[in-house]
Formats: structure tokens, sequence, C-alpha cells
């Protein structure tokens, strides 16, 4: 009768502490506490969520609850390169659920999926505030706009290709 | 206090501020139906999350309907429960309820006494309209509890007790919309969580989507074994609960007909947790006079309060909880392990029959002795000490299914000589009575002279934590009680922070103790059954002959045949066990 073992990397470790320390421990920044985790970690891993619950003293199920309730949080870890198509209504009304189908195809994921190497991760938003341009996709941190489903195989070798060099 | 008046179906009604339209339409006779809303009245249990909204009622200039369980009544308010618009939306709510609800009634574990069922019967439901997606979650079964998230209403009564009134925190609400469900982290199997399995979850639950594991067909099979002999124990608070399953009225003592019902049935031997009892106040009882002597001669090393250890759901929580303290419960195993370990030994050789060809069956009100009687230290070479645990309702099926008129059943006695037993272990079956049962024989045994009075009342009562000063020679022996797991979380707290001067704790996992348990005949929310079974509880103390632990003559023999003394190396062997730290550990990966 042995108790559960959770592992989680020293560094991952530390940082979440900290994080929990930085809002004192209150239990109602509980959002604020996983929001910050999830920009440090990319998503917030079951082990995570243990060492949050054991710092804020909140059972786990309730930290999970929380999680599972706001669709902003992950417990799926983001691709390398994280492609988010704007479902917002000027980019809807210009075609992005055309463009968003034709990633799903050449990427064979639906949204909310990792491929299974790393390298994407699928995932709708709304609105990015860039209507001028729409329909519109980031990468990571890059925008494409005015775009037409050709387009979609372009930038997915684009990044392939960095990939590949680095 | 500020009065309010208001009308209420066209009748007036004068009640204080703050009160709800549900329980001002209750005060006049107009019973409002409900489903989501549970209340315990004084054990500080009240579910209104107002999330059903079958409890709607029109409210005379408002546009949408108010659910009654949580709208307060204002001054000259006008209140409609029964108006067409009111039938129309109740109806819809339940129809769409029962739209995403497996229709299985008729092989329902709750069926019967499940509330869902109720009110599709009171509003006459003929057929479900809505035709939807359905809920497809896998069933989840461990020892104690089954969970069919398929059959959740989301009435959330279980989230509510498992982290406000037990602070076990294994259940939460977790998703949102249509997969929303209430489930343990991660979906994870109930024995990766702090579940305790006190099984008040199943206590509360209107519906089938938590129950308990129903040993029944595996006792039915053994009883059918030739070559099994088929020893049966009973707890105490079974004989205060069983008769309700048979329309007796709550509070009626049945131990006679229960016994009778158990012969019937096919049971070899029929015993009592009772005798099981007395022995653990024995070996309870000398390990807390053994620690008062020590501290009392100045020896620092010795760990208290001493805390009992009866029952096993409290055991899991501290296990869980409170590992740093996991010595200073009392070592003795519960009254069923109890049983068990001596029935498997001594019993086993008097009669002549193998420990593997002697299966030891435990009627109790608790979910948690199921898991108990799985748990490894308490099973040799495969073989438990106490092979199946069945609940009071699990009893009740097995009498209905035999064909047996309960109540013009004969009354007999217990078989010898584990069924001797005294008022002391009677009263194990509610909150207070262990350390009660513990303190006639302690205070007897240290004062060295008869005790002037056997009922100690300032340890009884109902109130969530209670405290009394026993005089013991001029030495003030101080005694702390808690029920309900909050509550000893409270007492377990201020022993970490070194603030409890209690000599001694009894802690019981459910509100009331084991009268209470999660695998008694269902309360719904009427506090008066607690009350009345915890009279009863005294009454048959009452009633005994013989009060007073270290006074039954059965276990004295046991002690002078086999035991030795209280206490000792055989006792020890067989009657005492340890704890484990079940707290998560959170280790360091190494890359």
């Amino acid at each position: 009768m042995s108790s559960i073992k959770i592992e989680i990397s020293q560094n991952t470790r530390s940082k979440i502490e900290e994080i929990c320390k930085s809002y004192n421990y209150e239990q109602g920044e509980l959002i604020n506490v996983l929001h910050k985790t999830q920009e440090y970690l990319g998503y917030l891993p079951a082990e995570a969520q243990e060492v949050i619950a054991k710092e804020m003293n909140i059972p786990t199920a309730k930290v999970y609850g929380v999680v599972s309730f706001y669709s902003f949080f992950t417990m799926i870890p983001k691709g390398r390169f994280p492609i988010s198509i704007c479902m917002g209504t000027a980019c809807y009304v210009r075609g992005a659920e055309k463009i968003l189908d034709e990633f799903k195809n050449q990427l064979g994921l639906s949204v909310g999926e990792t491929a299974p190497d790393g390298l994407f991760s699928l995932a709708s938003l709304r609105c990015v505030g860039a209507c001028g341009l729409a329909p519109v996709v980031l990468v990571g941190d890059k925008v494409y706009g005015r775009l037409a489903t050709d387009d979609v195989k372009d930038i997915i070798a684009e990044f392939k290709n960095s990939a590949d060099v680095i | 206090m500020d009065q309010v008046k208001l009308t209420i179906d066209k009748r007036e009604v004068v009640v204080p501020k703050g009160t709800t339209i549900l329980k001002a339409a209750d005060s006049i006779g107009i019973h409002i139906p409900t489903l989501c809303y549970f209340e315990l009245k004084g054990m500080n249990i009240t579910n209104k999350p107002g999330g059903c909204r079958i409890c709607v009622v029109e409210v005379e200039g408002r546009r949408n309907l108010a659910p009654a369980c949580v709208t307060e009544v204002m001054e000259g308010m006008v209140v409609k429960t029964n108006s067409v618009r009111v039938y129309n939306a109740r109806r819809t709510v339940l129809e769409l309820i029962l739209s995403d609800h497996p229709s299985d009634c008729l092989v329902c574990a709750k069926s019967g006494e499940c509330e869902l069922q109720d009110l599709a019967i009171r509003f006459g439901v003929r057929e479900i309209p809505f035709q939807g997606e359905m809920s497809t979650y896998q069933l989840e079964t461990s020892s104690s509890i089954i969970r069919d998230n398929n059959k959740c209403i989301m009435c959330r009564r279980c989230e509510l007790v498992c982290n406000e009134f037990q602070t076990v925190g294994a259940l939460s609400a977790v998703d949102r919309g249509f997969q929303a469900v209430v489930t343990t982290a991660f979906n994870q199997k109930m024995s990766h969580s702090p579940c305790t399995f006190c099984g008040q979850c199943v206590a509360v639950c209107p519906v089938g989507a938590l129950t308990e594991v129903d040993n029944t067909p595996r006792v039915i099979r053994a009883i059918a074994n030739e070559k099994k002999t088929v020893v049966v124990q009973v707890a105490p608070a079974v004989r205060v609960a069983l008769g309700e399953e048979f329309g007796m009225k709550p509070g009626s003592i049945v131990t006679g007909k229960l016994t009778t019902a158990l012969r019937e049935l096919g049971f070899d031997y029929v015993f009592d947790t009772d005798w099981s009892a007395d022995l653990t106040i024995m070996e309870e009882g000398t390990e807390l006079i053994d620690r008062l002597t020590r501290h009392l001669n100045g020896d620092k090393t010795v760990k208290l309060p001493l805390l009992t250890s009866c029952c096993p759901a409290w055991v899991n929580f501290f296990e869980h909880n409170f590992p740093d303290l996991k010595e200073i419960p009392s070592t003795a195993k519960s009254p069923q392990q109890m049983f068990g370990a001596i029935a498997k030994t001594y019993f086993a050789d008097k009669i002549g029959v193998k420990r593997e060809d002697l299966v030891v069956v435990s009627v109790m009100p608790c979910l948690a002795k199921k898991y108990e009687c799985a748990r490894e230290e308490f099973i040799i070479d495969g073989n438990p000490d106490v092979d199946f645990s069945i609940t009071t309702r699990e009893l009740a099926h097995l009498i209905k299914q035999a064909n047996l008129d309960f109540e013009t059943l004969e009354e007999t006695p217990f078989d010898s000589p584990l069924g001797e037993s005294t008022g002391a272990g009677v009263i194990f079956g509610t909150t207070g009575g262990v350390i009660e049962a513990a303190c006639r024989t302690a205070v007897e045994i240290l004062t060295e002279k008869p005790l002037d009075r056997i009922d100690f009342v300032e340890l009884r009562g109902l109130e969530g934590i209670r405290s009394a000063t026993i005089d013991v020679n001029g030495f003030p022996l101080k005694i702390g009680i808690a029920h309900g797991l909050s509550n000893a979380r409270k007492l377990l707290e201020q022993i970490q922070k070194g603030e409890s001067d209690f000599h001694a704790i009894e802690v019981m996992a459910c509100p009331g103790g084991c009268i209470n348990g999660g695998g008694q005949p269902l309360n719904h929310g009427n506090a008066e059954i607690i009350k009345a079974r915890w009279e009863a509880i005294y009454q048959v103390d009452k009633n005994l002959p013989i009060r007073k632990s270290h006074e039954n003559q059965s276990v004295q023999t046991l002690y002078k045949e086999f035991l030795g003394e209280p206490c000792g190396h055989k006792a020890h062997e067989l009657l005492h066990t340890h704890y484990f730290d079940k707290q998560k550990v959170i280790e360091i990966k190494v890359d």
C-alpha cells in the first residue's frame, strides 16, 4: 500500500512554487496561477496541477475542474509551431472555415490537437483585431493575412523547412 | 427577528426574513417538488445550487419563474406554486433531464429509492419527447463504490458532502456544458484519489449515479457451498435501522428479528460485531490506560491524544491528509477486523474448521468497511479475515428475496460465543459511543472501584464537535469527539499546531456516526430518522444487563483460553495494525 508518486522536473516544480508564492497562495488566485503556469509550460499537465493543488491547498479535483472548465486552459502540449486560425466574424465571412479545413486535411489534426512529432498544433481563436487582413492565421508570433486555401501548403512547408534547417 | 408576510397559493403565511419560498411553502403544507436541493438539518449540510429548476414557482410581477429553493421571501410577495405555467416549466425541465438519463429503471440499484423516478411518477410522465445526444461514460468500480456518470444529473450533492462536509476533495464538477460531470481529478480511479470510501456521496445521490458494490451474490454463493461454514457478524447500527427497509418506523429495534432472518438465510453462525466492539475496548482501553499512566509518570515520549481507529473512512482520511500524525491513533483494529481475525483462528479451531473453509460475512452500515476487508494487511495468504461485507440495504434485499416477512419474524438471540455483548458494544454505532464505552472501562480500571454511573451523558449528542472532561480520581481526563471529517480535520489541525489538550479523541466519518453510515437505509434529508436511530442505540444499551466491555464474560474467556493479556503478544499479533502514508509524493524527475 504505497503512496502514489508524481514525477516532475526540478525546474518546473521550482517555477510553479514561485508562481504560487507570488500570488501569496491565495485560493481565489487559482485562475491566475494556472494562467501563469500555462504561460511558462505551454500547457497544464496533470503533474503541474498536482503541484499547484498541493501548494495552494486546493483539492486536485477542484484544480482539474477549473482547468477543464475554461477553454483557454489546455492539458495538451502545443506544437513547436502552434497554428491558430481566427474564426472571428470578419475572418469567418471571408472563408476562415475553408482555411481551417485545409489545415486539418494537410496536417491530419483536429482543433485542439498536436501532431505526434510535436511540430504543429492546431487551434481556433476569436478575433485577433486584424480584420482588415481577414482571413488571418497565426503561426507562433507570425501573422499571415488575406489567405487563400492554396497558401496553406506553403505555410506548412515553410515551417517544416525551417525545422529541418535547425 | 423581522417577519415577512406573503401569499402562497392564495394562502397567507408569515415567516422570518431570509426564509426561502420553498421553506415558507413547506411550513403551510405546500410541498414544492425539488431534486438537486438537499438538507440534513442540524448536520450543517445544505445543498442548494439552484441548478435543476424543478422547484420553479411563479412570483407575481417577475418576468421569469423563480427557483423556490434559493429565492428568499419578500414582504407582500404573491407566489403561485401550481399554475399551468409552472406545471409546464417543471415538466419540460424534468423531460429534458430524462432525455439524457438511461431508462433502465427496472434494473437500477436505486430503483424505488430514486428521487428522479419519484418525480417522474409524481408528474405522471409517460413519454420523453426530447431525443438528443446521450452521455457515454465508462462505469467505474472500486471495492466500495460504483460510479455511473451516465446517470449523473449534476445536482452536485456528492460534491458538496465530499468537499464541504468531509473536506476530502475527491470529487469535483469538471468540464462544461453537455460534458459537465462530477468526477475525480483527471477522471482517475477512486483508488487513485483521496476518496475515503465513507459513502456519504452514495447516501445523498438522488439517482443511481453513485451506488454501493453489491456483494450479495457472493454471499449467496458462499452459503450455497456445502464445503463452507459461513459466519456472519452484525454491526451495532444495523439493528436500529434495518426495520425501515420493511416499513417499520425509524428507530425500531429489530435485533431479534435480524438474527432470525440471518439464520433463515442459511448462515451457520449468527454473531455480533458488538462482541468484538467489547474486545476493541479491551485493547483500545488498555492502550489508553497505558498511555495515560506513562504520561502521568512524566514520560515525554508518549503520544497523546489517543485517536480512535474503528472507522475505516477516518483511517483513510488521516492516512491521506495527516500522515505525520499516523503514530497517534490507537493501533487497535476495528471491531469488524478483530472479529474476522478471531473467527478465523480461535473460533475456527474451536469448531474444527480450516481457515480457508470458514467464510466471514459482515453486515455493516458502511461502505468503507468493504474497502477495509480488502486492505492487504488484513489478508493472510490470499484469504481475508473478513471475506465479504454487505450493507444494511443489501441485507434488506437478501431478506426480501428469501420471502421472509420481516416484521412478523420471531425474536432469537445471537449464537455463542462470539455473540455475547454488552451495552458498551452497542453504542459504538453512534458518535460519542466508542469513547463512552472506552471510558466505562478505563475509568473503572484506573480508579479501581465500580463506576457510580454508567451513562456518560456529557459525551452524547449530535453536535459536530464536542468535548467533555471526566474526573478520574481527581485527574481531569479530557475527551474530544468529532463526526464528519471536516470536524475531525479541525481537531487534527489543533494537534499539529500543538494546541490540543485532549487525552483522547473519537472520530467517526459520517454525520451522526455509523447510525447514518453510507450503507444505511437512505434518509432522503430527514434528520428525524437519524435522531430516532440515535435514541434507539442508547435504548438498546439501557436494556442490556451488562453494559461494560470488561464484564463481557465471553471476551474474558477468550483472553484466558487464547489471547493472554490485553495488548499482550498474541493480542498484538491478531488485534492490532499499523497505518500508511498515502499522501501523494511529488518526486523530482531526473532527465
